[in-house]
């Protein structure tokens, strides 16, 4: 570069950070790093760390400082480092958690203390119909449209019965509840596993003998690497076909189960094959600077730090003027790598659903594929009792 | 037994700290300290409570978590009804009246301790030990199903109850209400430990055949400190629900238990302010490695690993055999 | 029947899979006299390492050696480093110093691996499923995990009661100063039974690497459940944690497969789905609590 290109290169730079003057706007990041679920919290900060990169430290041009703090997945935890971050660090702009418990008792007191929350990955109901805040966004998902759109897979798919199992706590039973409500056909069982359980062989036993069309199944994480191994050893895979949500089946979930989840049919707002330039962006910096796969929770963590960047431009990184800020984050004017994206009245998303098939890659390995759509503009059950 | 005149200072010197502790984290620029110390003073509480069995009556209860989630819940519950103006079984109404919430869950956590400890006290040593654990972990999973109360989610309680015309949200009011309840908890401990009951307790730990042959019935002696400890353990989880304005099952998970436990013996077992050292100790640590390095479990465990391993009965030990070396 | 039958057998698998943790944790703490949280730590390394020469090697029979090998190792090291210095302190001290073990190997393991759980695949021979019975099928894998552990068990029956090192076990869990005056190194001895309950421990890792998930945590989780089996089987007893365990295995199974069933008899179906998974999660608790009211020190106290 010649000196004179140097010199407008470095005017531009000075230009676009002038409005920041030299602060960088901090964003408090709590998020979920130790224990079994730890991989989820990681992934969402490296997508979100990963955006920030390739606008070369900054968010929408304006310098940034990312504040990462581990919550041990304790909802006590979270509130107390939120609360640090707020009054010690002046911190305004918040994001990462990853379970819906730890984000019941962050949330109200982020928003409460006119910070912004961006969620990057829960969206717990609670919060989303008569709880919904001004200040509270959900990059994410409601929590029941993942398990909706399982059941209007189911349907599509033209199963008739169906074996539905959850854990037995709030979680599972929205999980149950959100896939009966859009499945047409008949519930030929019902069974909550226990939070703790890791053996699920008494269940296959009843599922054989009950003979359903398809099962529904939601345990995230380790429980689902657990669930679809026995499932497959207990030779139900051959037989009886399962149709599950995007928690029981993200990238580290197929690697680590491998070839018993091949024929799985699962329903997501994101794929890693999605057709459009910003997923190729995403993809392509993601594979060059991971040795590992890119699941769904690095790219919400990616979204959101698009969406943070969106309106701190048009902001001029400035979180002075909340309504200002406010508006511009309602604008949801980002190229999300789901394609399609839209804020709903309750500040949660209005996105499309699709169904995915786990089969054979080039390489051999089980990969998930985009095989159709499930739902098209979906917003949320909860969208209608919120009053803000 | 005479108490050294510089024992009354230096206990003195402390309680000004203590009192003076939310001016100098303004003062230091770090307010949110006040609320680290808010969350060490409750702790602190329900260490002592589990201190009380455990330290002063050889009881090693591993289920202590449930009384804490209880005193939790039982202001939950009074909430949630409260402010959907439905009465509990068609009859209580809720409140958010923290003279009723706090007193209530103490009451309610001391019947459950009677009812387990009634049945726990039956076993000694290890059994007792797993036994409390069994109580504990089904009143976990009982709250993990309890749909109507959040089940696994929790109840977020929107608003802290109230308390005259104090304001329980800020943070240096919720401070002095825990460290005055901390305080006076403290003493009454103080007092029951130097009681006719509390020797008999001590001396239950030591010897339970000695004191049988004195004609007293170990087992009632052990259910009362074993219910007096529920009640502690109870307060300081209601205190926790007005301080998270929020309560989950997590409260009464088995790690919470172990935590508690930790503090105990970290701060030191069988002493009065043992506990709360211990409390302090833990939280702090945990929050200083965590914002420090997000392999913060890595340094917990080795420090907890050289504490004990280094030092023979605690912080508390440990400090007084490094401040008086002479004495 | 068959489907009672197989939730018999899952029952079994479930319990000899307890069995193989419960029995090195009963020894050493019926001999020894110590607490060690850090016993599903061990069987978490004894899973990692061996599925890992297992995915580097492809070979499942080479996975077993280093499984064994580095959960037998740690147990040495930590028995050397950490557990020695605290024999004659009390249990609490115990407890905290393996808590403080089970932090460090959690994070360790999570440096070392990452945070994603290892994939493991099931040896070829293993892989299908047997007609045991006309309309039974059961999964090989399952089948001979059962054999190992019953094998296991055998074992260590022969081991406590027909050798010389069993003799001063037995010894040990009743009278443990006895055997120390009688001169006997029961340093030596004290390594030794820690190492075996590590392997064991490591074993039993390995094996349900191919069912479970192979993660971080997945030794807490087990680890009470296994101190319920020590407890209801009676502290030092081996043959008390064999039994204890079946007995577990089987109620835990058969109540999470008929309780919901039963429920539904006498009350309308999702809230009865619901409760029932409450209580069977309750069950081996509620289990627990009513032996130990009636037996207060387990069911075979005082015999190993």
């Amino acid at each position: 570069m010649s000196f004179k290109g140097s010199l407008l290169a470095l005017a531009a730079t000075a230009l676009v950070a002038l409005p920041a003057s030299a602060e960088p706007v901090k964003i408090g990041m709590i998020t979920t790093l130790s224990g079994p679920a730890g991989y989820l919290g990681q992934d969402i900060r490296d997508g979100f760390k990963l955006a920030m990169e390739m606008e070369g430290g900054t968010l929408g041009g304006v310098p940034a400082e990312l504040i990462v703090e581990d919550d041990g997945l304790k909802p006590g935890n979270g509130r107390q480092i939120a609360e640090r971050l707020i009054t010690n660090e002046g911190v305004k702009l918040f994001t990462g958690i990853v379970f819906s418990n730890v984000a019941g008792a962050t949330v109200p007191d982020i928003v409460d203390s006119g910070a912004f929350y961006l969620s990057p990955n829960a969206g717990p109901s609670n919060l989303a119909g008569k709880g919904c805040h001004e200040n509270y966004f959900v990059v994410s998902w409601q929590n029941d449209s993942l398990h909706e759109s399982a059941g209007q897979n189911a349907t599509n798919l033209g199963y008739k019965s169906a074996f539905v199992l959850a854990p037995n706590y709030q979680a599972g039973k929205d999980a149950i509840a959100g896939f009966k409500r859009y499945f047409k056909g008949d519930i030929v069982g019902e069974i909550y596993t226990s939070l703790d359980q890791t053996d699920f062989a008494a269940e296959m036993a009843q599922i054989r003998a009950a003979k359903p069309e398809a099962v529904f199944q939601f345990h995230p994480g380790g429980l689902g690497i657990a669930f679809l191994r026995q499932y497959q050893q207990a030779g139900l895979a051959e037989t009886v076909p399962m149709v599950v949500a995007a928690p029981s089946m993200d990238g580290v979930t197929l690697a680590a189960v491998g070839d018993a989840a091949l024929g799985l049919n699962v329903s997501s707002h994101w794929n890693s094959d999605f057709d459009n330039p910003a997923n190729a962006a995403f993809m392509k910096a993601w594979t060059a600077a991971y040795d590992r796969p890119a699941t769904y929770y690095a790219s919400q963590g990616y979204d959101t730090a698009l969406a943070m960047a969106s309106a701190l431009k048009a902001t001029g990184g400035s979180l002075d003027d909340p309504a200002a800020f406010r508006e511009a984050l309602r604008k949801a004017d980002f190229a999300s790598v789901r394609g399609k994206f839209a804020f709903g009245p309750n500040q949660h998303p209005v996105q499309n659903w699709y169904a995915l098939k786990v089969e054979k890659g080039a390489d051999g390995k089980p990969v998930l594929k985009t095989v159709g759509q499930v739902f098209e503009d979906r917003g949320d059950t909860y969208a209608a009792e919120c009053k803000m | 037994m005479r108490t050294p005149i510089t024992t009354y200072l230096s206990l003195a010197v402390l309680l000004v700290l203590l009192v003076a502790l939310p001016t100098l984290a303004d003062l230091a620029n770090y307010p949110a300290f006040t609320s680290v110390a808010t969350r060490v003073l409750i702790y602190g509480i329900a260490a002592a409570s589990l201190n009380f069995v455990l330290g002063f009556g050889g009881m090693v209860s591993f289920g202590h978590a449930a009384f804490f989630g209880i005193g939790g819940y039982v202001v939950g519950i009074l909430y949630q009804h409260y402010s959907l103006g439905e009465p509990l079984f068609g009859v209580f109404p809720g409140s958010n009246q923290l003279l009723v919430t706090v007193p209530l869950a103490v009451l309610v956590s001391g019947a459950m301790a009677a009812l387990i400890g009634a049945l726990s006290l039956r076993t000694g040593g290890v059994q007792f030990i797993m036994i409390t654990l069994a109580f504990a972990q089904m009143l976990f999973f009982l709250f993990v199903s309890l749909k109507t109360y959040g089940g696994d989610d929790g109840l977020i309680i929107r608003r802290a109850n109230e308390l005259g015309d104090l304001n329980l949200r800020d943070r240096q009011t919720m401070y002095y209400l825990c460290l005055t309840i901390a305080v006076s908890f403290l003493f009454l401990l103080w007092r029951i430990v130097n009681s006719r009951f509390g020797n008999v307790l001590i001396g239950l730990r030591q010897s339970e055949r000695r004191m049988a042959a004195l004609g007293l019935s170990a087992y009632r002696y052990k259910l009362a400190a074993f219910v007096i400890s529920g009640m502690g353990c109870g307060l300081a989880g209601a205190l926790m629900a007005n301080f998270l304005r929020y309560v989950s099952p997590d409260m009464m998970h088995w790690t919470k238990s172990g935590e508690l436990m930790v503090m105990v013996i970290l701060g030191g077992v069988g002493t009065l302010f043992g506990p709360f050292i211990g409390a302090g100790a833990f939280i702090m640590l945990e929050s200083l490695l965590a914002a420090w390095t997000e392999n913060w479990q890595l340094g917990l465990g080795f420090i907890l690993l050289l504490l004990v391993l280094y030092t023979n009965g605690g912080l508390q030990a440990l400090f007084s055999r490094l401040f008086r070396r002479d004495a | 029947m068959t489907l009672f039958l197989e939730q018999l057998l899952n029952g079994m698998q479930l319990g000899v899979t307890l069995f193989l943790l419960a029995a090195g944790l009963t020894l050493i703490f019926g001999i020894m006299g110590v607490i060690n949280l850090a016993h599903g730590s061990i069987y978490m390394i004894g899973a990692y390492a061996g599925t890992y020469v297992a995915a580097t090697t492809g070979s499942f029979l080479l996975g077993i050696p280093a499984g064994l090998a580095a959960a037998a190792l740690t147990g040495i090291a930590v028995e050397f480093l950490v557990v020695r210095q605290l024999y004659d302190r009390d249990h609490l001290d115990q407890v905290l110093a393996t808590f403080g073990l089970i932090l460090i190997f959690n994070q360790a393991i999570t440096m070392i691996f990452g945070r994603q759980p290892l994939f493991v695949g099931l040896p070829e021979a293993l892989s299908g499923s047997v007609e045991l019975l006309p309309g039974l099928f059961y999964p090989l894998y399952r089948l001979a995990i059962i054999a190992v552990g019953l094998l296991v068990a055998v074992g260590l029956y022969l081991l406590i009661n027909r050798t010389r090192v069993g003799m001063l076990v037995r010894a040990g869990s009743t009278n443990r100063e006895m055997v120390r005056a009688l001169g006997v190194d029961i340093r030596l001895l004290y390594t030794a039974v820690f190492a075996l309950g590590a392997l064991l421990a490591g074993l039993a890792g390995y094996m349900a690497g191919p069912i479970l998930a192979v993660q971080v945590g997945m030794g807490e989780q087990i680890l009470i459940t296994t101190f319920v089996v020590v407890v209801i089987g009676g502290v030092g007893s081996v043959k008390g944690a064999f039994y204890a365990s079946l007995l577990l295995g089987v109620t835990d199974t058969a109540l999470r497969a008929y309780l919901p069933g039963l429920l539904r008899q006498v009350m309308v179906g999702p809230e009865a789905d619901a409760l029932g998974a409450g209580i069977s999660s309750m069950g081996i608790y509620l289990l627990m609590a009513i032996v130990l009211l009636i037996r207060p020190k387990g069911l075979f106290a005082g015999s190993t």
